[in-house]
């Protein structure tokens, strides 16, 4: 069950700088619950960016990445009102995706 | 000449120290700073929206009819003059009590059901966290305001104070033990002096948060909860008049502060 994301997209000068916060559980699968069962591995393993058509951030993700992780980056090209879209698969084949306009 | 050296090295380490430890409260800023674009907190707060609005229990009722203090569901500007005085139970509630009441005598459900799980574990989440989130965020910029009218909210706080500054145990340790003076630390984490009324209003203001360690959003039981565990006391019973109190002398110390919770924490 993936829960929404919240995407922020902000044109600052020359570049849109993109803020991404993720509901996610990211869970090791290394962790034990307080019954001794090891808690089952669940994380993302993909993420991309697009702004309209074009990839704009490709990312492998993997369990070193925090619970509800949140990712920030830059690019340049970007015009007010654009399209950005935001993609997530994780290992168990659940996909998210949300999109914002750059504000 | 190496012991010469060695003394100039022992200098300079020193001196680097004394900066790292200068540096330190500048740059938990910083980090907090950077945190607050992302805070997860966020998502708790939509969650505990649905929770306090969703049928639930034996009843199958909603909490919207929830009397936090200022009316059968507002929820707006409860949080800031909590705890307080409820007449309809002849006690003095700190948020966490009365959301236990208010699922027990609007919801039906038992005191066992109500507080049975009061603390998200990994893959078990709590409902109470969440609703906490949503509805201190809905005092967010509003001034902390208790009251401190009723003799028994007089007494809590008077109560609170006392257990505040109560060393005791086989470390004889109390709150006031690491919360007394400024610019002390544990590790890597400042600790407020709570006597000084600035620092407690920052603090104050800055609760419940989403704790990053943790992974969710810790509310003011769970905080106190674990101060008194690091003070090596027994475990606080859930929602005890003691923490009640506790919070009432906190709550009152922090008056007038600008309510920022939930925050993000280390």
């Amino acid at each position: 069950m993936a829960k929404p994301m919240r995407i922020r997209a902000k044109l600052k000068g020359d570049h849109v700088e993109a803020k991404i916060l993720i509901q996610h559980d990211m869970e090791t699968g290394l962790r034990k619950g307080s019954d001794g069962a090891k808690i089952p591995a669940h994380f993302i393993k993909t993420l991309t960016v697009k702004y309209e058509d074009k990839v704009v951030l490709d990312t492998v993700m993997g369990i070193a990445v925090s619970k509800d992780p949140f990712l920030s980056f830059k690019f340049k090209g970007g015009e007010k009102g654009g399209k950005l879209t935001v993609t997530w698969v994780d290992n168990s084949g659940d996909t998210r995706t949300d999109t914002t306009a750059v504000k | 000449m190496r012991l010469i050296g060695q003394a100039i090295l022992l200098a300079l380490t020193m001196q680097l120290t004394v900066s790292a430890f200068a540096d330190d409260a500048e740059d938990n800023d910083i980090y907090a700073e950077f945190l607050e674009d992302g805070n997860p907190a966020e998502f708790s707060e939509i969650n505990g929206e649905e929770l306090w609005k969703t049928k639930a229990g034996p009843n199958n009722v909603s909490l919207e009819q929830c009397d936090l203090g200022k009316g059968p569901g507002v929820v707006e500007g409860a949080y800031v003059e909590l705890p307080r005085y409820f007449s309809d139970v002849n006690k003095v509630m700190d948020l966490e009590q009365r959301l236990i009441h208010c699922r027990m005598t609007l919801q039906g459900l038992t005191q066992e059901e109500a507080t049975k799980q009061p603390f998200s574990k990994p893959g078990k989440a709590s409902d109470i966290e969440p609703l906490v989130a949503y509805i201190t965020a809905a005092s967010k910029g509003m001034k902390m305001a208790v009251k401190l009218e009723h003799p028994m909210e007089k007494e809590a706080y008077e109560i609170g104070k006392k257990l505040f500054f109560h060393r005791a145990g086989s470390h004889d340790f109390g709150c006031v033990t690491c919360h007394s003076a400024d610019n002390k630390r544990i590790r890597l984490q400042n600790l407020p002096n709570l006597l000084d009324k600035k620092q407690a209003q920052k603090v104050y203001a800055t609760w419940p948060a989403y704790r990053l360690s943790q992974g969710e959003v810790r509310s003011m039981q769970h905080r106190l909860r674990s101060c008194i565990r690091q003070q090596r006391f027994p475990n606080p019973k859930y929602a005890s008049d003691a923490i009640t109190a506790l919070t009432m002398y906190l709550a009152k110390s922090a008056d007038g502060a600008v309510y920022a919770a939930p925050a993000i924490k280390r």
